[in-house]
């Protein structure tokens, strides 16, 4: 069997080191010894596989999980999912996660002082289509503190995690909002130097998906990482 | 076209809203072919303490090698019954357990055979980035010749290869920090 391609390797500056010290819980969690670079092996150029079978075709929608409305603003979170080449990626699972419109998550180690809405969960999750479009309906979570550093506030964000075609491509990441003043101050949006790449974290608003009379559209496309041209010779 | 992959962010504290509903503990479900395995392990960090807050997930082949996948160009035979996927989110003692099945040796570089392996991702709060390590069956004789384990300096091959605790028992633990710490891949 030939060898499979290799993923690409990140491009400098755009994905994080394991120990960044202004996000204080890297400090004791980061591995220290060198890393081993790995060979893309077909262990890892392959993935698991989920369908519709897996999820309901009602978990897109954060704002229909329980009897009541959940309080907020509702917004249409939606996008495309594609690789470093710009092709689509269909067919993959897409999870997220969210605090409250108070800014408080539906976890017993969430203690912050701001209310738990009953009528929202926080969780989602759905499958891209054919070309690498998803769409949720949710409620915009807002800002919380945390412990990090003195009066540190997280920026409104959600928590998504995707799956590729390839192990390889696994993702976990957030989504940010425009014009959040908090995003300069957060050490996870600024964990990276890379201008740019920080900026694609950070959603826009979108008249396009906007609901008329019912909820404010943002837009994020997500890129996983593409493969190289040509198998090449497995590194060393 | 030439974009860049999104920035990766920490999965946080609060993953088990969203990744919960799907904990898969048990791959090995009746019909699927192969050796039963059960696999505990716990993760610790530079201090010793437990990580709680933990996702662990595996990704394998089948008995035979083949991965259910339709990277894998094999895959046509695959045992359908068998996803080879798993996720086990830790308890309060840092602890993950899987109930799997050996897989088989898969191709790997150079159409060397890897020896039979689990990859592990691991996502925590504290963590900017996953870890992709591996988990290895003790007493296999093709360790001594797995392409991958050959490119780990010798001393610390040991942290990938799980030991036995008894009949179909497997411990594997991870150590993120320190003096054992386990080997990480750059991915």
């Amino acid at each position: 069997m030939k060898d499979p391609a290799p993923y690409r390797r990140p491009y400098w500056n755009t994905q994080p080191e394991y120990l960044f010290p202004k996000y204080a819980s890297t400090v004791k969690r980061a591995p220290a010894q060198p890393l081993v670079v790995l060979p893309h092996t077909l262990s890892e150029v392959t993935a698991p596989v989920f369908g519709h079978d897996d999820i309901k075709p009602t978990d897109g929608d954060l704002t229909k999980q329980h009897p009541g409305e959940p309080l907020g603003e509702r917004i249409v979170v939606s996008g495309r999912v594609l690789d470093e080449d710009g092709r689509p990626v269909p067919n993959i699972l897409i999870e997220i996660w969210q605090a409250n419109a108070a800014g408080r998550y539906h976890h017993r180690v969430d203690q912050h002082d701001a209310p738990i809405d009953p009528n929202f969960s926080g969780a989602g999750r759905v499958l891209t289509d054919a070309q690498g479009h998803y769409r949720f309906l949710t409620i915009r979570p807002g800002e919380y503190p945390w412990r990090n550093h003195h009066n540190a506030w997280r920026p409104a964000h959600i928590h998504f995690s995707l799956f590729g075609r390839g192990l390889m491509q696994r993702l976990i990441t957030q989504m940010y909002f425009p014009g959040d003043p908090l995003l300069d101050y957060d050490p996870m949006f600024t964990c990276v130097a890379d201008e740019k790449a920080r900026a694609r974290l950070v959603s826009t608003f979108d008249w396009e998906t906007t609901m008329p009379e019912y909820a404010l559209g943002y837009r994020w496309d997500i890129v996983l990482r593409g493969r190289e041209a040509t198998p090449m010779e497995n590194r060393r | 076209m030439s974009l860049r992959a999104t920035t990766s962010q920490t999965i946080g504290p609060y993953l088990r809203i969203g990744l919960e509903w799907m904990q898969i503990e048990d791959l090995a479900a009746p019909g699927v072919a192969g050796e039963r395995v059960a696999i505990e392990g716990t993760i610790v960090d530079a201090d010793g303490r437990p990580v709680n807050d933990a996702a662990v997930e595996i990704w394998q082949a089948d008995s035979e090698g083949r991965y259910a996948s339709p990277e894998d160009p094999r895959a046509t035979s695959l045992d359908r019954a068998f996803r080879g996927y798993g996720r086990s989110l830790t308890d309060d003692a840092g602890a993950f357990r899987f109930r799997t099945i050996k897989p088989g040796p898969v191709p790997g570089p150079g159409g060397r055979e890897q020896a039979p392996h689990l990859v592990v991702t691991i996502f925590m709060r504290g963590l900017l980035k996953q870890l992709v390590t591996r988990l290895y069956f003790p007493d296999d004789p093709r360790n001594a010749d797995d392409p991958v384990l050959g490119l780990v300096p010798a001393a610390r091959r040991g942290t990938l290869v799980a030991r036995k605790q008894g009949d179909a028992r497997l411990e594997w633990n991870v150590v993120l920090q320190g003096k054992h710490e386990t080997v990480f891949f750059d991915f």
